[in-house]
């Protein structure tokens, strides 16, 4: 063997290690909340850890989803993540699409405004905004905390639906334009059907962007807490496998949004449209 | 009826200039090939026609319409884009049945129309793949039943075949060819190869720098061409540029190159008298030289540099002076690098032509 091929080889098998350290990081924990959330109560305590849940049991999710005011939670949760992901996409995917499709007097300009607005703490943002809505009897709804997840969201909605944009050729438009579409037309026809699998991914992480999102929803809400925000505030007084489950709970978003993005990304037209 | 004028057509990117006001008349079902160097405005011209951009100064004119502010889809044209512009996201069927969709073609003609222009390119068997399961060279063909389906008057073609492989784009090239004659389309076909501009066209427009500067016949373009970058850009190789001077005696005018005096042609007199101070260009193609190995009057003499056999024929690069002149030769004539060597060039198709600006003496 020459030692160029033995020391590449040695090179490729330290890039393996590490990538699997790395994943091994992550998932290990997400692993073991895993475990302990489908393990009975007691069996959390147990050491050393099993490695499958034995026996299997519903009864610490169910403990959970059990207590007091999570369901209601969850209900705020979803329909703040749902309004977010509507309003943000309905605002957020024309601004991309002017990025990726025109050059206009102050694009660059436009887009380091875009991306600015997330240079403020949302600590910073939060206060203020809590006192303008409690003035405009708009505080503790979810409506207000769906208006400031959009906010955070939608920097990376019109970056994200930009590039997906940009991604569809200008050509397969102005294609269509030649064979009889006004620009409408064309975007409704050829842009958007191709762009479906990349704003379908911008919408799921705007979705699990505001189910994650926490310190807004605790300082703008009070009786209609989002999920996130009522565990956080009742963490240290609720026994662990409360913890477990909860946190298995707030995790299954993200879980399914990575393992949908990639079966869309991939199998959909991923490899057609270069 | 579809010829097409353009009147002064201006566009400019910024402080470039695309096209500087240019006017070209293209008759009904001619088949125009707009040539030139990348950057020279021909795509530009042809985007223009299109009306995929606004220009900013002058008319066009499609079948006597002004069609200058009306959208591309209002122009009554079709259009084939260097990088085919298939839709991914629908069938080969779907691609070509897209024009005929949008203009409500009944179901049972749509589909004769269909199947009549996937035949015509012989892509009948693939009409239910996706674009992303046939080969470039197929999917080069959807682009061109889709732009045929809808039989529109003008067919604009953005370099087709500059995508596809040597052998293909042969093979395509002849097939193009007695398809369009077919159609009744009036073709603008944009291109820098200059052999397929030869082989296509009715007439060339060879451009540079955002302006015609020859429209004509590929014959005349390639035996006549108007200025010395025109007949160094057409014909492989360029035509060859030899320095003259002109010597005058009493009424009669001559030029010399080399040792050699040549006899321009009569009418040309006036004009190259007045050349006496800059010189002039003798513009003469490679085929339009004769190699000698023996001395012959009237021939200039060189020493050979290079032989390429080319099967065909052999291309020699001969040093005559300060100057490489590109000589054809029978394939079975032997000349070695180092040898002397005598050029006779045929003197009635030699292309006189100022040496201060280029262009050709009328």
């Amino acid at each position: 063997m020459k030692p160029g091929a033995r020391s590449r080889r040695l090179g490729r098998a330290g890039v393996y290690l590490l990538a699997i350290l790395m994943a091994l990081w992550v998932l290990v924990p997400i692993y073991l909340i895993g475990v302990a959330a489908f393990s009975e109560q007691q069996a959390i305590y147990q050491f050393p850890k099993p490695a499958i849940p034995r026996p299997f049991s519903t009864d610490t999710m169910a403990f959970f989803l059990q207590s007091r005011g999570v369901l209601d939670a969850t209900k705020s949760s979803v329909i703040v993540a749902l309004i977010t992901l509507l309003v943000s996409m309905v605002i957020g995917a024309p601004a991309g699409y002017a990025i990726a499709r025109f050059l206009f007097r102050g694009r660059d300009t436009f887009r380091i405004l875009i991306v600015s607005t997330r240079a403020f703490p949302i600590v910073i943002l939060s206060i203020p905004l809590a006192v303008t809505f409690i003035r405009w009897g708009f505080y503790d709804s979810v409506y207000s905390l769906a208006l400031m997840h959009t906010a955070l969201a939608l920097p990376f909605t019109i970056l994200i639906t930009g590039s997906v944009f940009a991604s569809v050729p200008k050509d397969l438009e102005e294609a269509a334009m030649t064979l009889g579409c006004n620009r409408a037309q064309a975007f409704l026809r050829v842009a958007l059907p191709l762009a479906l699998p990349g704003l379908a991914a911008a919408t799921l992480f705007t979705f699990v962007l505001s189910w994650n999102e926490v310190f807004a929803a605790v300082i703008l809400t009070v009786r209609n807490r989002t999920l996130p925000a009522l565990v956080l505030t009742v963490l240290n007084e609720s026994p662990l496998p409360y913890r477990f489950a909860g946190g298995f709970f707030l995790l299954l978003p993200s879980l399914v949004f990575m393992l949908f993005i990639r079966r869309y990304l991939f199998s959909l037209w991923g490899r057609v449209v270069k | 009826m579809a010829e097409i004028r353009l009147d002064n057509v201006r566009k400019t990117f910024g402080k470039v200039v695309a096209t500087r006001d240019v006017s070209l008349s293209i008759h009904d079902r001619e088949f125009m090939v707009l040539l030139g160097p990348s950057g020279c405005g021909k795509t530009t011209l042809l985007r223009g026609i299109a009306g995929l951009d606004a220009i900013d100064a002058g008319r066009i004119f499609i079948g006597g319409q002004d069609v200058t502010d009306l959208p591309p889809r209002r122009r009554r044209i079709a259009m084939v884009f260097q990088s085919y512009a298939v839709f991914p996201h629908l069938t080969v069927f779907e691609n070509i049945a897209f024009g005929l969709r949008m203009q409500h073609v009944a179901d049972a003609d749509l589909k004769k129309r269909v199947q009549s222009a996937a035949e015509l390119l012989q892509i009948a068997d693939l009409l239910q793949r996706y674009p992303a399961q046939v080969s470039g060279g197929q999917r080069q063909r959807v682009a061109v039943a889709r732009a045929i389906a809808v039989q529109a008057e003008v067919l604009l073609m953005d370099e087709p075949l500059s995508n596809l492989d040597a052998l293909l784009r042969l093979e395509m090239r002849a097939e193009l060819k007695r398809l369009l004659k077919e159609l009744n389309a009036t073709v603008v076909y944009v291109t820098h190869d200059q052999v397929e501009a030869l082989s296509l066209g009715d007439r060339i427009a060879v451009m540079k720098d955002g302006s015609i500067l020859q429209c004509d016949t590929p014959l005349n373009v390639y035996d006549y061409p108007a200025s010395d970058f025109v007949g160094g850009f057409i014909g492989n190789p360029p035509m060859n540029f030899l320095a003259g001077r002109v010597v005058t005696n009493g009424s009669g005018v001559r030029v010399q190159a080399g040792s050699v005096e040549f006899d321009p042609p009569a009418h040309l007199g006036p004009a190259l008298r007045q050349e006496t101070e800059a010189g002039i260009w003798l513009g003469i193609r490679a085929e339009n030289i004769q190699a000698s190995p023996a001395q012959a009057d009237g021939a200039l003499h060189g020493s050979v540099l290079v032989v390429e056999p080319l099967g065909s024929h052999n291309l020699l690069t001969v040093q005559v002076g300060n100057e490489r002149v590109k000589v054809n030769t029978h394939a079975d004539a032997v000349f070695q690098p180092g040898q002397s060597i005598w050029l006779r060039l045929a003197v009635d198709k030699i292309r006189w032509m100022r040496r201060d600006t280029g262009q050709a003496l009328p």
